[in-house]
């Protein structure tokens, strides 16, 4: 019997790890073939000229920039303001119906379909702010879009901060917020970094939140001011794999490699971080 | 040896109750407690000395369910009444069971709270340093590398700077929380001997679970069971014909 | 000093603020989508547009019937969740169970890795290599179809189904785990008769939020499912999920058309199925961790 109940483990076993395998290989194949065959466009020239002939030929430099751009104005938004609602709920909070709800309404955030905030940004920011289809506009749209990953990133690393260090603070006569900017805050950055980091991560590759938002279609320039449209790579890539016929595949691929690298490096930057200070602690 | 009239008043705790929730923790304690005294605070587990501790300073304010009625004065002004909470614990300090030092150097950590007052001269702060260090039986064996980050020392040496870390503060008042729990003998006397150096300037409240402790470095013993305090009264006396059964019976090891 | 007493106050009030924010946006998001997406139902009923079985929006006159939409978008996520659901609870089960070590390691972080990965990227791979192989395997007219959707989708969901279904495993007290074995259990006997009904509630979670993620996603749908507004009959056929509507469309609307408001009342639709499904999730979750 004993005998029986092995085989099946062989067998389940082996289904098991053939699904892993298949992820992996799958997501390997995607890896691959992206970076097999966009290897081939990524030159100095491609990455820091204009594009011409409509997008068919030359680089993709107002698009890394405004990635770049609407990316740092996005976080200058959404890092203070998340923070501060990690440190509202484990510092200043006590457990609440209303800290349920603000927990709950967080949740609900990081599900909205990115289409939906494109939507909401478009009829916030876009028309009734009058900011217009702008960097601004994007970047307050993606802000609120990535405000969930900061607050609950933020919110772990300020949890796990001794309670004894606040405690020890405020026996020394510090006041709360002295406490928190003092005794708890400066050991929860690393922490909030990676968070951070993953958030930038995953506004730089969005595209629904800012078709109408920022995303200009051939803009050969960089944008004058943050009220500006912008290109980005997420949408330039969408455009010219979608759009526009008679383009080379190497400028397509070209653009994904890059977009796939500036995320992919993004986000194993913060798991080496993070594995790096989890060590580092000195409690 | 204390005398028992001309001390100075210091802080007064009058028909003190406190409750934590539904739970009660202290029921109508009264004392007093002197200035350049060592009171010593025994009892068992349980016996409500850490929340009688809690209430000198106001640290009992951070829990949320915390309840109390009665008075606590300090220098004749009520303490929850008329103080204010970070003004209160400024002037009385408190040192912890465990070595709390924060993850800074010794000299940060030192500084902490004179620099969250608003200290920023940094020759007076530089001074404040070596002043506490010094009372707290410390300098010697840091002065030449403040800058180490203080998990690195012992645990007997990380106390003293917990201590340093509340001398800075210049407080009127200390609370000793079983200071020594958590250190070997020798810690343990480099501590009782600086308690008894600095009495003289302080008023200094020890709770301790160790009544060879108290009967060691305090003048007046208090002793507390089941919220209650049951006796209080000068060491000598407490140790050799204390007037309790209670009391007999804790000091002579029957419980606790 | 009362001057500090001010500053204080003025940054609790900030943190305070910024604390219930979330809620507010909450609200915010859906006022605006009510606010003109319900001017929609001033010209066509709310039956009709649920259940109306045309979405014609630039003919004359116009339809503004969701139907193939919703049947588009729901096709789409049931390949997707029957795809994904098994292959990331297998996948979950052996990388917090059987794997060890490095591997491990490497595994979790390549799962991190792969839910990174932009959704425009993975439409991109799915025409360009994706949809040409299917095409070829199945011989159609056009690759891009409702599996093609599907797949990529399930692809996107895994990381999501893993790793909640791992938290939910790794949740599991030890101690179901040794008595199991004691008892003479093999590991997989463990494994199916009791890890898996004791993480139940944290899998129904992982599913349900792997459900909305599919549900939600935009762009790797707009690019691989064909843009066919039809009532879907089959996967091998071109659909429109609600998601890829909205994006298409939304630059060709004139502002303050029907349909404009139209497509912000597909919008409330989208945010009420998100709503429902991460409160139910959110439910489950906490059950299981008490």
């Amino acid at each position: 019997m004993p005998e029986r109940a092995m085989a099946i483990q062989r067998v389940a076993f082996a289904l098991l790890f053939a699904s892993t395998l298949l992820v992996g290989l799958a997501a390997l194949a995607a890896i691959g073939v992206i970076c097999v065959r966009g290897t081939g466009a990524l030159s100095w020239e491609f990455l820091t000229t204009m594009p011409t002939q409509g997008m068919r030929a030359g680089g993709i430099f107002p698009a890394i920039v405004g990635t770049l751009e609407l990316v740092g104005l996005t976080v200058i938004f959404a890092l203070p303001m998340g923070v501060a609602a990690a440190i509202y709920l484990t510092e200043y909070a006590a457990e609440s119906w209303l800290t349920r709800l603000v927990r709950l309404a967080i949740v609900n955030l990081s599900g909205v379909p990115s289409v939906v905030y494109g939507l909401f940004g478009l009829g916030l920011f876009v028309i009734f702010c009058r900011f217009g289809t702008s960097l601004l506009a994007g970047a307050l749209t993606l802000a609120i879009m990535i405000l969930p990953v900061i607050i609950t990133a933020s919110e772990e690393a300020l949890r796990s901060v001794p309670k004894s260090f606040r405690e020890v603070s405020l026996s020394l006569g510090a006041s709360r917020w002295q406490t928190v900017r003092h005794a708890v805050l400066p050991f929860a950055v690393p922490g909030i970094m990676t968070g951070t980091i993953l958030g930038i991560g995953r506004a730089a590759g969005e595209t629904a939140p800012i078709l109408y938002t920022v995303a200009a279609f051939y803009l050969p320039r960089l944008p004058r001011s943050i009220f500006d449209q912008a290109m980005t790579l997420p949408y330039h890539l969408y455009v010219i794999s979608t759009q526009i016929p008679n383009i080379p595949q190497t400028q397509r691929y070209g653009t994904a490699l890059v977009l796939l690298l500036l995320v992919l490096s993004l986000n194993l930057l913060a798991v080496i971080l993070r594995a790096r200070f989890r060590r580092r602690r000195q409690w | 040896m204390v005398v028992d009239a001309a001390p100075t008043l210091k802080m007064a705790v009058e028909d003190w109750s406190v409750w934590y929730g539904s739970l009660r923790a202290l029921t109508s304690v009264s004392m007093a407690i002197r200035h350049t005294e060592i009171l010593g605070v025994i009892g068992p587990a349980n016996s409500g000395k850490t929340s009688l501790l809690r209430s000198l300073n106001r640290m009992n304010d951070i829990n949320p369910s915390f309840r109390y009625t009665g008075r606590v004065t300090l220098d004749g002004r009520d303490l929850y009444r008329d103080l204010d909470g970070q003004q209160v614990r400024r002037r009385i300090g408190i040192v912890f069971a465990l070595p709390l030092p924060l993850p800074l150097s010794i000299r940060d950590n030192v500084t902490y709270g004179p620099r969250l007052r608003g200290e920023r001269d940094p020759h007076r702060l530089e001074e404040l340093t070596e002043r506490s260090l010094r009372a707290s039986s410390l300098w010697e064996e840091v002065k030449d590398r403040l800058d180490l980050q203080a998990v690195k020392l012992s645990g007997g040496q990380q106390q003293r700077l917990c201590i340093a870390r509340t001398l800075a503060m210049e407080p009127e008042v200390i609370l000793f929380d079983e200071p020594c729990s958590g250190l070997d003998p020798v810690s343990t006397a480099k501590v009782e001997e600086t308690m008894l150096q600095l009495k003289a300037q302080y008023t200094i409240m020890l709770v301790t679970n160790n009544t060879k402790q108290a009967a060691r470095v305090s003048d007046r013993v208090a002793f507390f069971l089941m919220g209650e305090l049951i006796e209080l009264d000068r060491t000598d006396r407490i140790f050799t014909a204390p007037r309790d059964q209670r009391t007999n019976d804790y000091i002579t090891g029957r419980f606790g | 000093m009362a001057w500090q007493r001010w500053r204080e106050r003025l940054i609790e009030f900030a943190i305070r603020l910024c604390g219930i924010s979330s809620i507010a946006i909450v609200a915010l998001i859906f006022l605006f989508l009510a606010q003109e997406g319900s001017a929609l139902f001033r010209t066509v009923s709310i039956a009709e547009f649920l259940s109306g079985n045309r979405w014609y929006p630039i003919s004359d006159p116009p339809r503004f019937g969701i139907l193939p939409l919703l049947l588009g978008s729901g096709l789409v996520t049931a390949g997707a969740v029957a795809l994904s659901v098994p292959v990331g609870i297998a996948s979950a089960l052996f990388v917090s169970e059987i794997a060890t070590g490095w591997s491990k390691d490497v595994l979790k972080t390549g799962i991190e890795l792969v839910a990174a990965i932009p959704s425009v990227v993975l439409g991109f791979i799915g025409i360009t290599v994706l949809a040409p192989a299917i095409k070829q395997a199945c011989g159609l007219p056009t690759g891009l179809t409702a599996l093609t959707g599907s797949i990529t989708l399930a692809f996107m969901a895994m990381p999501t189904v893993v790793s909640i279904t791992e938290d939910a495993l790794a949740a599991v007290p030890r101690g179901h785990r040794e008595a199991a074995l004691a008892l003479g259990a093999t590991r997989w006997q463990m494994m199916w008769r009791v890890l898996l009904p004791a993480a139940g509630s944290g899998i129904v979670a992982a599913v349900m939020l792997g459900i909305g993620r599919v549900i939600g996603e935009t762009m790797a749908v707009m690019m691989v499912t064909g843009n066919a507004a039809v009532i879907p009959h089959t996967f091998l056929r071109p659909v429109r999920t609600m998601t890829a509507t909205i994006a298409a469309e939304m630059g060709e609307t004139v502002r303050g058309s029907d349909h404009y408001f139209a497509l912000f009342a597909i919008g409330i639709v989208l945010f009420t199925i998100s709503f429902t499904i991460n409160m139910v999730a959110d439910l489950f979750l906490h059950r299981e961790r008490n």
